[in-house]
């Protein structure tokens, strides 16, 4: 297993029942790397990307996340990588101070790191002067800026975003994802599950999820190519028509 | 034939502004997008458009009647399917399908050849509760409630919302056939990438109509340069573009950079303006609808 | 019509298909009976009782073994001296001391009379005055039947006599099988729809039937049919178990008791709707029912407190609960066996609340969002 790999599977099987969600899945993302994790609905992305988080157990297969095992050691796993999601990720009713100060002390940070680092980087965003703001009165792409920011507050070694930009307008959509590449500049690998192909597009690779397999995996230009057309909404398209379930 | 007109139709929430004076007008039997991101004000358009909303100011007509005298004539005559799923999810796909069409007075079987070629393929799942069913199954299961009743003009605000790019495009491939009915489809959405499927699009921001034209035309009338950087160390390329007043903005794109620049910019100048280790390859890109968006929001 | 109709359809499938709130519905009017009936019962069964007798005398014995052969006494023990009296209290073994006086046999025929004491612990005021009220009454009774059995002539200290209206035996049911209606009824009226109303706009369903043909009174009709049936449905459990689990009878009209529930129902229902045109969320929804419907039900409706005791102010908000007066109407209908004349300002109260409440609703709701 190499070092640089921050996700390391290996033959990963969910089974319910009869029913297998995610079958024998296997691929490795390097330190670093933004890598696209897509896949129609009821493919099998959110069995598999709980698993990778530590939150569910494989039937069988193993995988290693940010150095730790999530059969033997998903606790570990769990304090170091970041989450972050569309539906949830701030709690609205918090001022955005408030917000980091509560997901840093879920991380074990000191108070005192968490004020000196929390000034720094609202300093950083253009937030400063709105550290009082309720989040809820932030417009949205504040709102998905502060929460990537909050999900790597405590550096994880990995983050999981789930679609993390869906709705939001293409200007602040790019400044999102310039923070993305800063912090995979920075070393930390990000994991982002998504169904919309525009997401796709900006990651260094992606892996197209159908009936619980991987089907395909490579770069986004490289599956265009692949698949003779120019937009990996045609890739998508392609591999997952023949799909035979969903949700 | 003018199917929808809406003037100078102003909309505020205490001090946010919804709505900023827009005006349109759509043709019979034309699919109509509008589109912009999340909270830009086309849901409050909508809900003024299908009479749920008064205005603060503007007149709306569709069809010819007026949105706040005759509400009751337009009630009749459109459809509509809201942001989210607005279905019962304890009734039945055709417990659904019957309650609507019994709602407007009519029967399925009256009006069955309107939805028939969506509807077969949910009559597998007939007898399932509506909250069973896939993302893209609800959504083709809303279209077959809201066109039960043959309306004249159907509201469909952010349908493809969470729904799978396969399901999508399926669903726009059912929008296209219903248009050829003629029924005039105003539609909603905040993915760029759905423009090309209508046959006019308004892009909207902070209750504003950037701008009313075909997607073709839009395209054309994008008057910047575009194009694509690609080497082994983008991250030093892009501070060297961030620096140069000349470029507009530089962001990364997966393995490339993606830089914008006025127009009768000289691409080949900038081998020689750049600094790199390794070799740099430039391509122009064509335009897209998001950054004909972007364009339009920097005036 | 067949528009109404597909209405009520749908709202009955509603209904029917959430199981788990149908078996509340349907069960909560039963757990609530069994519960005052039997478990939570004003009245007290089995006081701890202890008897102290100086010297052992016939009339003693007749008299002690009523006490033992009554439901609501068990002797638990017997003493002969005044001091081991504390005892007993501290120790709790003894709720109440029944002491025969010395020299009780002799005094009994003298002019005097006898004198026996009730000792009780009266911490709990209540239940200190009704187990007393108790002994009373069993040693009047013995008294009374002493002097006709023997023609002797009234001894002296005669206890005070009570009699019982309508509920001689002081059985809690008479209190609380009205205020358990009129808690039910309008709790799962008023919540139940004001919550199927909500669920509609939170779910954005109502914004369909808003931008469809549909008249507004359409809406509000079908919402209010199978919850009509469900309330009839419970009004029905509540009085086939007060009658026959807890023989309580219907003194005076079935129909005239039924159609002051019909009005009461109808009136929790309008309630419901009027609750739903301001709650925007079915939790929102299921709180307001809550404290709005609950807590005054429970306090102002006679089923815990007596209103007539309260201060004045809260006497006029009283006026002011449905509740209250719907369960003075059924007081009157079925315990007291009234005709439904005496009833007749029930009836006018409540049928003209009702109507203020409806109309008031439909007022309220909104032709758009």
């Amino acid at each position: 297993m190499s070092k640089e790999n921050a996700i390391e599977v290996v033959s990963l099987t969910k089974k319910f029942g009869d029913f297998t969600a995610v079958d024998n899945i296997s691929f490795s993302v390097s330190k670093g790397e933004i890598f696209g994790f897509l896949g129609a609905n009821g493919a099998g992305k959110t069995t598999a990307m709980k698993m990778l988080c530590g939150l569910s157990r494989p039937t069988s297969g193993d995988a290693v996340v940010a150095g730790y095992d999530i059969n033997t050691n998903p606790e570990e796993v769990k304090r170091n990588i970041g989450y972050m999601s569309q539906k949830f990720s701030l709690y609205e009713d918090l001022t955005v101070y408030e917000n980091i100060e509560l997901f840093a002390g879920i991380y074990g940070m000191k108070r005192k790191d968490i004020s000196r680092k929390a000034i720094t980087l609202l300093q950083k965003l253009g937030f400063y002067s709105e550290r009082k703001t309720f989040v809820k009165e932030l417009p949205l792409g504040w709102k998905q800026k502060l929460a990537f920011s909050v999900a790597i507050f405590h550096e994880p070694k990995v983050v999981f975003l789930d679609e993390p930009t869906g709705g939001v307008d293409p200007v602040a959509r790019r400044q999102f994802w310039f923070q993305i590449y800063e912090a995979a500049e920075r070393g930390i690998t990000v994991f982002v599950t998504t169904h919309y192909m525009d997401e796709a597009e900006y990651c260094n690779r992606v892996s197209v999820m159908v009936d619980g397999r991987i089907e395909a995996l490579d770069t986004p230009s490289a599956l265009k190519k692949r698949f003779g057309t120019d937009s990996m909404d045609s890739v998508f398209y392609q591999l997952a028509r023949g799909a035979k379930r969903s949700d | 034939m003018i199917e929808i007109s809406a003037y100078g139709v102003s909309k505020s929430y205490g001090r946010t502004k919804a709505l900023d004076n827009i005006c349109f007008e759509t043709e019979k039997g034309e699919i109509f997008g509008i589109i912009g991101p999340d909270g830009a004000g086309k849901t409050t358009l909508f809900r003024i458009m299908t009479t749920l909303m008064l205005a603060d100011s503007g007149t709306v007509t569709v069809a010819g009647y007026d949105v706040v005298k005759d509400f009751s004539e337009i009630r009749r005559i459109i459809g509509y399917m809201p942001g989210r799923f607005s279905l019962y999810k304890d009734l039945s796909v055709e417990e659904n399908l019957s309650f609507f069409a019994s709602v407007f007075g009519t029967t399925v079987e009256e009006n069955y050849h309107l939805v028939a070629d969506i509807y077969r393929q949910l009559e597998p799942f007939k007898k399932r509760r509506a909250d069973a069913l896939s993302g893209g199954m609800k959504q083709k299961l809303a279209l077959c409630c809201a066109m039960i009743h043959k309306p004249r003009v159907l509201f469909l605000d952010e349908p493809t919302t969470g729904v799978d790019p396969v399901s999508r495009k399926e669903f726009w491939n059912m929008l296209s056939r219903l248009k050829n009915q003629g029924v005039t489809i105003i539609v909603s959405t905040p993915y760029m990438d759905e423009a090309g499927m209508c046959d006019r699009i308004a892009l909207i921001m902070n209750g504003r109509f950037l701008k009313i034209e075909t997607p073709s035309n839009m395209l054309e009338q994008y008057d910047r340069t575009l194009f694509s950087v690609r080497s082994d160390n983008n991250a030093s390329l892009l501070r060297q573009f961030r620096g140069m007043p000349d470029i507009k903005s530089c962001y990364p794109f997966g393995e490339t950079l993606h830089v914008v620049a006025d127009k009768g910019f000289d691409i080949s100048s900038l081998h020689s303006r750049l600094v790199s280790s390794s070799p740099v390859l430039i391509e122009g890109i064509r335009p897209t609808i998001e950054d004909c968006f972007m364009e339009l929001n920097e005036k | 019509m067949k528009q109404f109709l597909a209405f009520i359809r749908k709202e009955f499938r509603h209904v029917l298909r959430d199981k788990r709130t149908m078996l509340i519905l349907l069960g909560m009017p039963v757990a609530q009976i069994i519960l005052f009936g039997f478990a939570i019962s004003t009245e007290i069964r089995n006081i701890d009782t202890a008897l102290l007798v100086p010297e052992a005398g016939e009339n003693i014995r007749r008299l002690s073994e009523r006490f033992e052969a009554s439901d609501y006494f068990s002797v638990v023990s017997l003493v002969s001296d005044e001091a081991s009296i504390d005892g007993l209290f501290q120790r709790g073994e003894a709720d109440l001391v029944i002491a025969f006086s010395p020299g009780f046999e002799e005094s009994m025929y003298s002019p005097e009379g006898a004198s026996i004491r009730l000792i009780a612990d009266a911490t709990n005021t209540n239940a200190a005055s009704a187990m007393t009220m108790y002994a009373s009454n069993i040693i009047n009774d013995f008294v009374s039947e002493k002097i006709s059995e023997t023609g002797m002539p009234p001894v002296s200290g005669v206890q005070p006599n009570i009699r019982m209206l309508y509920n001689p035996q002081m059985r809690s049911a008479y209190t609380f099988v009205p205020g358990v209606m009129g808690l039910i009824i309008i709790l799962i009226c008023a919540m139940m729809t004001s919550v199927s109303i909500v669920r509609e706009k939170e779910t954005g369903t109502m914004e369909l039937l808003l931008v469809s043909p549909v008249k507004p009174i359409v809406v509000i009709m079908a919402k209010i049919v199978p919850y009509f049936v469900v309330s009839m449905v419970n009004y029905l459990t509540i009085l086939a178990l007060s009658v026959w689990l807890l023989h309580l009878p219907i003194s005076g009209s079935f129909w005239a008791l039924t159609l002051l529930s019909v009005i009461y129902i109808v009136l929790s229902l309008a309630l419901g709707q009027l609750i739903s045109t301001i709650a925007k969320t079915q939790v929102s929804a299921m709180l307001m029912s809550g404290f709005m419907l609950l807590v005054p039900v429970l306090f102002f409706s006679e089923l815990l407190f007596p209103v007539d005791s309260m201060p004045l102010v809260f006497r006029w908000f009283s006026d002011l609960i449905p509740a209250r007066w719907y369960v003075i109407g059924v007081k009157k209908i079925m315990i007291e066996g009234l005709p439904m004349a005496y009833a007749a300002r029930e009836f006018i109260i409540l049928s003209v609340m009702a109507a203020v409440i409806m109309a008031v609703s439909l007022m309220r709701y909104k032709n758009r969002m």
